[in-house]
């Protein structure tokens, strides 16, 4: 298998590396992808006078290419729902002995099955059962950082239209945050601020949002995906109503983008069991 | 092949070297989830690649100015196209990557190893 695996790589390289000269240079704009009279010109001319999007890119993902996004988003919706198949294990019963910690004194306490277990509350928190070191400055660190990073996604949603960023990237920013949390405390801290049911949820109700407006479209009387019909409903003009078609639609991809992040590192850290991990 | 070839063309060198890295790993590694890594790799080698084909020298990112009058040269921007699929690449390579680890897990809870031939000899047994 290893000589096999070699013979592939280096012919496979040989073709390549023969065939690097044959690329055009980096920056060249006569190659053939960036030379004049294709699609992208097209796009870079007309993408503010058809949409009123100034950045070309988030015009192209989500109107011109508005199919391509929409199974994109269900692509990553199913990922979801399929690390949460694959891995999900619902039990009833708990781990067979907890482990708390008593905070002013640092000693650590386990309680087997059966045993009165502590409330949880500032006195008595409950750890993992792997060794887990004292971590205020971890986990204050993050409780700080968390609210900016999830004011710095919403601007990426929001402004999308005008700077760098929409609904992908706003989506695994607000994932990140939860994950961080998460990480920081223990996954149950994350599980509480967001849980799986709302995780489930807000992804399926985000590639709703995204083919609900599609669909919208071809009630009114348009084409799937064809914003411009909205415009009736909204009593806007038609190029105004593509530029918050386009924005409905990103709000869809980041709530499904966030829930499916969340949703996926859930069941990868814990492997289903939701209780502890990483 | 001179020194200014190999600079000209750095990026596509380095797309190269990174997809035959990936592509090795994905056939010889005996591990699943160095597998799994060899998968990430190729994956950004193709984005490394599509990203250098966007690039024009001196060229702006593609957001346009859109003052009154104002007329769009195409060859003062950065190609929009191979950005917009790339965008949506690194968010379903993730997703996939989380389905990947999770059948890794899987397999794990199966079988008690992640070495490919162990768990062949495995599978002959049965």
């Amino acid at each position: 298998m290893k000589i096999l695996g070699w013979l592939t790589v280096l012919m496979c390289g040989a073709l390549l590396i023969f065939n690097v000269s044959e690329f055009p240079d980096m920056g060249d704009a006569n190659s053939p992808a960036n030379s004049k009279q294709n699609l992208s010109e097209y796009f870079l001319k007309k993408a503010y006078h058809d949409t009123k999007v100034p950045n070309v890119v988030t015009a192209v993902l989500a109107d011109y290419r508005g199919y391509d996004t929409m199974y994109e988003t269900a692509v990553i919706f199913s990922a979801g729902l399929a690390c949460f198949f694959l891995l999900r294990i619902f039990r009833k019963k708990g781990p067979k002995s907890r482990f708390y910690r008593h905070t002013p004194t640092g000693v650590t306490l386990r309680i087997d099955e059966g045993g009165k277990l502590p409330e949880e509350s500032d006195v008595f928190k409950r750890i993992d059962s792997i060794w887990i070191p004292h971590d205020n400055i971890v986990r204050i660190t993050c409780r700080l950082v968390v609210p900016f990073i999830q004011i710095f996604a919403l601007y990426v949603i929001a402004h999308g239209h005008y700077s760098p960023g929409g609904g992908f990237q706003g989506g695994v920013l607000l994932g990140a945050s939860i994950i961080l949390i998460a990480v920081s405390n223990n996954l149950r801290a994350g599980i509480q601020r967001m849980s799986e049911k709302g995780a489930a949820l807000m992804g399926s109700a985000g590639v709703l949002i995204y083919a609900g407006t599609a669909a919208l479209c071809l009630l009114l009387g348009s084409q799937f995906l064809n914003y411009n019909a909205l415009a009736k409903l909204l009593h806007i003009k038609p190029v105004v109503a593509r530029y918050n078609g386009i924005l409905i639609v990103e709000i869809g991809v980041a709530l499904a983008v966030m829930a499916v992040m969340v949703w996926i590192y859930y069941n990868l850290s814990s492997a289903g069991k939701h209780d502890e991990g990483l | 092949m001179d020194m200014a070839l190999i600079l000209a063309k750095a990026n596509y060198w380095g797309y190269v070297i990174l997809l035959l890295i990936g592509l090795y790993a994905l056939i010889s590694k005996n591990n699943l989830v160095k597998k799994i890594i060899g998968m990430v790799i190729f994956q950004t080698a193709v984005i490394l690649f599509y990203i250098t084909i966007a690039v024009k020298k001196g060229g702006n990112i593609p957001i346009t100015p859109h003052g009154k009058g104002y007329v769009v040269e195409a060859a003062n921007f950065m190609n929009p196209l191979p950005h917009v699929l790339m965008l949506t690449a690194i968010v379903v390579g993730v997703a996939t990557l989380g389905v990947a680890l999770a059948l890794a897990i899987k397999v794990y809870k199966q079988y008690g190893t992640l070495e490919e031939d162990e768990i062949n000899a495995m599978i002959r047994e049965q």
